[in-house]
């Protein structure tokens, strides 16, 4: 089966803190075709994301389909609440890295 | 640029918890002064020239009251180097002593902690230096009312310091509510991505239109919809005192080429409760960098790390400090989280050491560091030193601290104003 990478599908791959506690995740897609693929690839499931970032579902704390903005927005949970001892990434600015070589398979 | 379109009011947001609980906690800013100055002069001499107020939220970064102080003092010294007189200066604070909230654990009030926090605890108070609360609109309504021509907020909702004017002018809680959500973070609303440049939003009865002020910039529905989900874990809600902008129904109507039309909020009441933020000092910090680049010893970091790790432990014991070795090159930003488990050809290990005294936390780092580099590994051929430094010292940093407060408190518009966000006025 053929596949595209996330980063030919989306405009935009973003992360950042949802306040202190949570890091945001935008995913916005091209356009109306990158985003029925995505849609409709069953690769963004609350199941998978947790697989990729190695986390129990329990962490992700929401995930929703916008469809007028053709974009998924999730969050994760944070261990330890943003800049505090340990934390690298105080404004959760770069953990959308993993998301970009994800794997979408072509209808 | 926003200058010449005549605005009425001319507002921005000052702060954020995004810069972590150092701030907070230790009751400085993050900005330097100068660049705050600028900003504050090129705000205040338009807003006096226009004769129109200007609104600053969440002033100096933490919007504690040390903030407020501090942005007033600015604005009356760029006033007496200009000569600018005849003006209203409000000082709205936010800070909140960890008495009050105490009062309120013992009157067996509810402090609900946010995102999954637990509800608020006598010992996160204890580890609490400062406390700010997160004011809606009300205290800079009033601000307005008695005719302040400057006001300077402590922490506030981000969306209040422009839903607050638009109240004022008897505008619904929906447009007032949703427009501040939009035009908080300036031209992050607008597309290309650039720096934060000025927007202006003109309001009409049902909505609001939206328009940036940078020429290569535009506000089209996808770019303003991105936009107001931005940092927030809820798309379709913005919260603040006493309800919520529900953005589900919202129209996005393109008018030209840079400019885009809201419509369709709506603001759903629910019961009154004020937002607390607070953080308190965990330990000062230290830290060590090392480098790595012998194949040998990338594939086995762990071992090298408990190496290190070890030769602390005996010295310290196991207990009262942290320290972490964080892989650059590996995975120190996602640490557990990072998918990519294959081996760089270079390591650089950032460590950091929490400790009760700067001389311990520096003894910390400096021992850590040292011994990355005898790291007998029994099939190392280097035997001289199994690490590169790019200088060899441990470098004391600002301390640590983390947020000890994110929660909800419950409250009231009169408590609000009377005994939570005190509002000073003054005539320069």
């Amino acid at each position: 089966m053929d596949k595209v990478k996330l980063y030919d599908l989306a405009k935009t791959i973003r992360s950042k803190n949802g306040k202190v506690d949570l890091v945001t995740f935008d995913i916005i897609f091209k356009d109306e075709k990158s985003w029925e693929i995505a849609k409709n690839s069953k690769v963004f499931t609350k199941e998978n994301i947790a697989r990729l970032f190695n986390i129990p579902q329990e962490r992700i704390y929401s995930f929703v389909y916008f469809e007028e903005g053709k974009l998924i927005k999730f969050s994760i949970k944070r261990k330890h609440p943003c800049g505090g001892p340990g934390d690298t990434d105080i404004l959760g600015a770069q953990w959308y890295g993993p998301l970009l070589d994800l794997e979408i398979p072509l209808p | 640029m926003g200058v010449s379109k005549n605005p009425d009011y001319i507002i921005a947001d000052s702060g954020s918890v995004d810069i972590g609980p150092q701030a907070l906690g230790a009751d400085t800013h993050v900005s330097p002064e100068e660049w705050q100055r600028h900003d504050l002069e090129l705000m205040f001499l338009a807003s006096r020239e226009l004769n129109v107020p200007m609104i600053i939220g969440s002033a100096s970064d933490t919007g504690t009251n040390r903030g407020v102080l501090q942005f007033v003092r600015i604005v009356k010294e760029i006033a007496k180097e200009r000569n600018i007189t005849n003006f209203k200066i409000a000082s709205i604070f936010a800070g909140v002593s960890p008495e009050f909230i105490k009062k309120k654990l013992e009157s067996n009030v509810r402090i609900e902690g946010l995102y999954g926090r637990p509800d608020l605890s006598y010992r996160d108070l204890e580890r609490t230096k400062n406390i700010v609360a997160v004011m809606g609109a009300e205290p800079i309504v009033k601000a307005l009312e008695v005719g302040a021509d400057v006001i300077i907020a402590g922490r506030s909702c981000d969306s209040a310091i422009f839903a607050a004017p638009l109240l004022k002018e008897g505008y619904s809680e929906a447009v007032a509510w949703y427009a501040g959500k939009v035009l908080e973070c300036a031209s992050f609303c607008a597309e290309p991505f650039m720096g934060k440049e000025s927007i202006i939003g003109t309001i009409e009865r049902d909505g609001i239109i939206v328009e940036p002020m940078h020429p290569i910039q535009r506000c089209t529905p996808s770019s303003i919809l991105a936009h107001t989900i931005y940092e927030r874990p809820e798309p379709y809600e913005e919260h603040v005192p006493g309800g919520y902008v529900d953005m589900r129904d919202c129209k996005y109507e393109q008018i030209d080429d840079r400019r885009t039309r809201v419509t369709g909020m709506r603001f759903v009441k629910t019961p009154y409760k004020i937002k607390l933020e607070g953080a308190g000092k965990v330990g000062e910090r230290a830290f060590g960098f090392a480098g790595i680049r012998d194949p040998y010893l990338i594939k086995n970091v762990d071992a090298v790390i408990n190496w290190s790790r070890g030769k602390v432990e005996s010295k310290y014991g196991k207990e009262g400090y942290m320290l972490f070795y964080h892989l650059y090159g590996k995975n120190a930003i996602l640490k557990e989280m990072e998918p990519v488990k294959k081996d760089p050809h270079e390591i650089g290990i950032l460590i950091e050491a929490v400790a009760d005294t700067a001389e311990k936390a520096l003894d910390i780092a400096h021992l850590a560091t040292r011994w990355l580099f005898y790291a007998r590994l029994p099939l190392v051929k280097g035997t001289a030193g199994t690490c590169a430094f790019p200088f060899e010292e441990a470098l004391l940093g600002k301390p640590a601290y983390e947020f000890t407060i994110h929660h909800l408190m419950p409250s009231s518009e009169k408590e609000a104003l009377e005994e939570i966000f005190s509002v000073k006025v003054e005539e320069v």
